[in-house]
């Protein structure tokens, strides 16, 4: 599988000349098989680029979204292939205890947040998340649920030669005295062990996630935590605040590799990176 | 017994090591996967000492009987009617705790149903009445 980064931000767009290396677009992720099967992960405002990379000749989207939080699917309404008839577009994401996944979306996708509405976009097939696990083309695909605000699921996506992981907005260390605690009892973990590529939520410095606990995401130190209790091969921190800057995240990055000296590769999560895991 | 934990039943554990109330969680098949630090004055064990229990270990390991001394079958216990009938129940009853204690109690059960038609399990409460 080829990987490339088309959006790493979380919560808000955070474009300009500070955050120009690590990207201001919010979280999108392209997956891109052997055979030419295309994922999409998360729809936040990096799908607008990656839609107009797509080649003429595609007929088939598969858009795997976490979670329905503003920053994952804002770039819904700018993805030229759901205005085009030719390319059908399979859109994945987790229904609520009361909406089903198209009453959700349409809550953007409708005036007065949108003025194109759901139903008047040709070939979007809905599918609800969490299921058993399925197959996309090459790909075999599990879900589960893991902690986020609101109903938020994670993708462990597996090709014939390459796993990756995808935990954009993550807090496993919610609650806990301290963590890592006992892999069974860990958010994600099932999702995340023996990982080629975890990509995975490091919204926090260590003092921020003190006054943000609950909200749903990481701090560094803990993400770097998860990826070892994980086994993991390589690890890319994603879902940077929007008041990092560049500097602020070489900093952070590099010192969380001195402090944890983990076993795995980091790769820093930047807008425009590809990799070929496996 | 152990596997990876449902997002609910994690989230229902750290809720569980914050409340200062005695606290079962046990899986759909009944086994006890956790307590929490008030259960375990009840029960007169660490959690870190027994593990996870069978629903057959734990749900006559504590000797339940009602306020005659009878003893209560498994299936007149709260937390084992909620993981049966899918329903809340209470009921007041005597334990002997793994020390050895005879004490009364009031357990208020309840279960754990996901999205996506998951049933997860059950939760049950205790309460040490005031006498």
């Amino acid at each position: 599988m080829k990987v490339t980064l088309w959006g790493t931000r979380g919560s808000l767009a955070s474009p300009g000349p500070e955050t120009a290396r690590y990207g201001g677009n919010t979280s999108c992720v392209e997956v891109r098989g052997n055979d030419g099967t295309l994922l999409v992960l998360d729809a936040g405002t990096g799908l607008r680029q990656l839609g107009l990379s797509l080649p003429r000749s595609l007929r088939r989207v598969n858009l795997l979204l976490t979670h329905l939080h503003m920053d994952h699917i804002q770039g819904l309404g700018f993805f030229g292939a759901l205005r085009n008839p030719e390319i059908e577009v399979h859109i994945w994401g987790p229904a609520s205890t009361k909406l089903d996944l198209r009453s959700r979306l349409t809550r953007y996708l409708s005036p007065p947040l949108f003025p194109v509405h759901l139903r008047d976009l040709p070939n979007t097939i809905l599918h609800e998340v969490p299921r058993g696990d399925f197959e996309i083309g090459e790909f075999h695909i599990s879900t589960a649920l893991i902690c986020h605000p609101d109903p938020t699921v994670g993708y462990r996506i597996e090709s014939p030669n390459a796993t990756l992981t995808y935990l954009p907005d993550h807090e496993p260390a919610l609650g806990a005295e301290k963590f890592p605690i006992s892999a069974d009892w860990t958010s994600g973990y099932k999702l995340a062990v023996g990982s080629d590529i975890l990509i995975h939520d490091a919204q926090f410095t260590e003092d921020e996630y003190k006054t943000r606990v609950g909200w749903g995401h990481s701090s560094l130190a803990h993400a770097f935590e998860f990826a070892e209790l994980a086994g993991v091969k390589s690890f890319v921190p994603f879902h940077h605040d929007p008041s990092h800057t560049d500097d602020v995240l070489d900093n952070l990055i590099h010192e969380s590799i001195d402090l944890a000296q983990p076993g795995f590769a980091v790769i820093p999560g930047m807008e425009g990176a590809t990799f070929e895991p496996g | 017994m152990s596997s990876q934990k449902e997002i609910e039943l994690i989230l229902a554990r750290q809720l569980a090591s914050h409340l200062a109330m005695p606290i079962f969680i046990v899986d759909p098949p009944g086994n006890l996967i956790y307590y929490n630090e008030p259960a375990e004055a009840i029960l007169g064990r660490r959690f870190e000492e027994t593990g996870e229990m069978s629903v057959e270990e734990w749900s006559t390991i504590f000797k339940p009987t009602d306020e005659n001394g009878n003893s209560l079958a498994p299936e007149l216990l709260p937390l084992v009617i909620a993981l049966r009938n899918h329903r809340p129940a209470h009921r007041g009853m005597w334990i002997v705790g793994l020390d050895g204690v005879r004490r009364q109690i009031e357990v208020t059960a309840f279960p754990l149903d996901g999205q996506a038609e998951r049933y997860l399990g059950a939760l049950a409460i205790f309460w040490e009445p005031e006498i």
